[in-house]
């Protein structure tokens, strides 16, 4: 049952990370048309065996999103589709492209994130619909987010992973200089990928503990910083794999667990839904934790990380804090995360911050990661991680 | 009142249909949840039906409101514009003891002597103006 590891990515796509955007403001239709004629000439493919696409949504219009895009991009597909997982979108994307091909329903599947919050405004801009510190919740009426969340001030990000985070610590202890180190191997690893936006400015784990406090426990420098950007791949199958100028990287295995919007309802908060996801994505892929070469784990905070090493098997339960500290997780190290600087320090470039871990692990298969590659890599582990670490996906990738 | 003053007040619960018996439940200070029978558990936040059997069999109950501190973090900074002159806020997820977990506020308590585990009580809050009770916690005082 699963895939068969038939279909590849066989193009990728990364504009480097911006804090401050120095091009023109795009829609994100434009966005996703620069983003496809990028990906599609990394993959060094005709446009024309492009019949699939994958889409997250469009700024410009709130429904008919594949359609819209098809019609802009001049591109019919046999495969329009949408996903909507949060920062699990993009990881979710590449399965659906994957299992798509598998299927014959089409022969390669773009599947593109843009990254750019510029957008044009008209001269007589409405406010939105809701505040935008409403975020990822809903502020609709009906909406239990609106009913029962937000009145709270349970809005945003940081205090319900600091929440997770501090549960964690009840259970399982907590060592400050641990989640630090996360953020400081990874800015290592950014130092040595130039489109990172802290690309030499590297940290200690002291800088890290000296960083205010957001929500306690979690530092400024253990969250993203949101940068503008846009990711991209390109799915193929075995044939357009075969014209593809890069190393075909095979989809192997996937998972997937969608189990709540907010933590307060988990049934358990500090085992996450990547555990299942990731049993998953191994077993249908016929690999084993130590086959994995690199892994891109998503990384919003530095507990996500912790707590998805030890939920995706890397390291017993409770035990992450002593691995972490035990393990080099640069380029360079014993487990290589994150080799690119991870959203931590390459950039959160919104929703395409979950692509940017699949380009990640990607661009190593193809070795392609410049000074930041890892010797010998052949198998990487993506995960993506949407909501309050609510909706996960796992992937397991190969080089051919 | 301007635009931007609208946003930035703090959003307050609007009751549904479905939900409206809860929120009652507050104003009269007493904390009414969902229970299913054929599940045998009790339902939070409230629903038209059971969750996980879809059960059309939830009725409302009459619960103390005490529990646990299940988690909680001391956010520093404000989590969005309306709390600006709110911080710290003590965001916390409260299991009651009868089960089912909710998302509320510590008040009146020193963010230091917290701990995972510990014990909390109620803390209606009546806004007249707003025709709407929310339900905070507190360090227990009897236990």
């Amino acid at each position: 049952m699963g895939l068969r590891g038939e279909a590849a990515i066989i193009g990728i796509a990364e504009l480097p990370a911006e804090k401050k955007q120095s091009g023109p403001a795009r829609f994100t239709l434009e966005q996703y048309a620069e983003l496809s004629r990028l990906v599609i000439e990394d993959a060094g493919v005709p446009a024309s065996v492009v019949n699939g696409l994958v889409t997250h949504g469009i700024q410009e219009s709130d429904m008919f999103a594949p359609a819209t895009l098809a019609e802009y991009l001049g591109i019919p597909v046999d495969f329009g589709e949408r996903v909507d997982l949060g920062g699990a979108t993009s990881a979710g994307m590449v399965w659906r492209a994957a299992a798509a091909v598998e299927l014959g329903i089409c022969d390669a599947v773009l599947c593109v994130v843009p990254g750019s919050m510029i957008l044009p405004r008209p001269a007589d801009a409405k406010p939105p619909a809701q505040p935008l510190w409403m975020g990822a919740s809903s502020g609709k009426y009906g909406s239990p987010q609106a009913e029962f969340e937000i009145p709270y001030g349970n809005v945003g990000q940081n205090a319900p992973y600091a929440q997770i985070a501090r549960r964690y610590a009840a259970e399982f202890g907590y060592d400050p200089r641990a989640t630090a180190k996360i953020a400081v191997d990874q800015r290592t690893n950014a130092c040595a990928h130039p489109g990172a936006v802290f690309h030499g400015k590297p940290i200690t784990v002291d800088d890290v503990l000296a960083s205010p406090m957001i929500a306690d426990p979690i530092r400024m420098l253990e969250v993203v910083m949101r940068i503008q950007g846009g990711t991209a791949v390109l799915v193929g199958n075995a044939d357009v794999a075969r014209r593809s100028k890069n190393r075909p990287v095979r989809i192997k295995g996937f998972g997937e667990h969608v189990a709540f919007k907010t933590p307060t309802y988990a049934e358990d908060l500090v085992r996450t839904p990547i555990a299942r996801a990731a049993d998953k994505a191994f077993a249908m892929a016929g690999l084993e934790r130590g086959d994995v070469d690199m892994a891109s784990i998503y990384d919003c905070y530095t507990i996500t990380v912790l707590m998805s090493l030890e939920d995706a098997g890397f390291c017993e339960k409770g035990t992450g804090m002593q691995w972490v500290l035990d393990h080099d997780l640069t380029f360079r190290g014993d487990f290589p995360l994150n080799t690119a600087g991870g959203q931590l320090s390459y950039g959160q470039a919104g929703m395409a911050g979950g692509m940017h871990h699949v380009v990640d692990a990607a661009r190593q298969v193809m070795g392609r990661a410049g000074d930041a590659q890892v010797a010998d890599c052949h198998t990487a582990f993506v995960s993506g991680n949407g909501g309050i670490m609510s909706e996960q996906v796992a992937l397991l990738l190969q080089g051919e | 009142m301007t635009s931007a003053a609208t946003s930035d007040a703090i959003p307050l619960p609007e009751p549904t249909p479905v939900s409206r018996p809860f929120w009652d439940g507050l104003a009269e200070g007493r904390i009414r949840i969902q229970y299913s029978p054929s599940l045998g558990e009790y339902v939070f936040y409230p629903r038209l039906l059971a969750p996980g059997t879809l059960a059309d069999d939830l009725e409302w109950r009459e619960i103390s409101g005490r529990g646990t501190l299940h988690t909680f973090t001391v956010a520093e900074r404000p989590t969005a514009p309306p709390w600006a002159d709110h911080v710290p806020q003590v965001l916390a997820v409260v299991e009651w003891d009868e089960g089912p977990r909710l998302s509320t506020e510590i008040v009146g308590a020193d963010p230091a002597r917290l701990e995972v585990g510990m014990r909390v009580e109620p803390v209606f809050c009546p806004l007249p103006e707003a025709g709407i009770t929310l339900l905070r916690y507190r360090p227990s005082a009897s236990e």
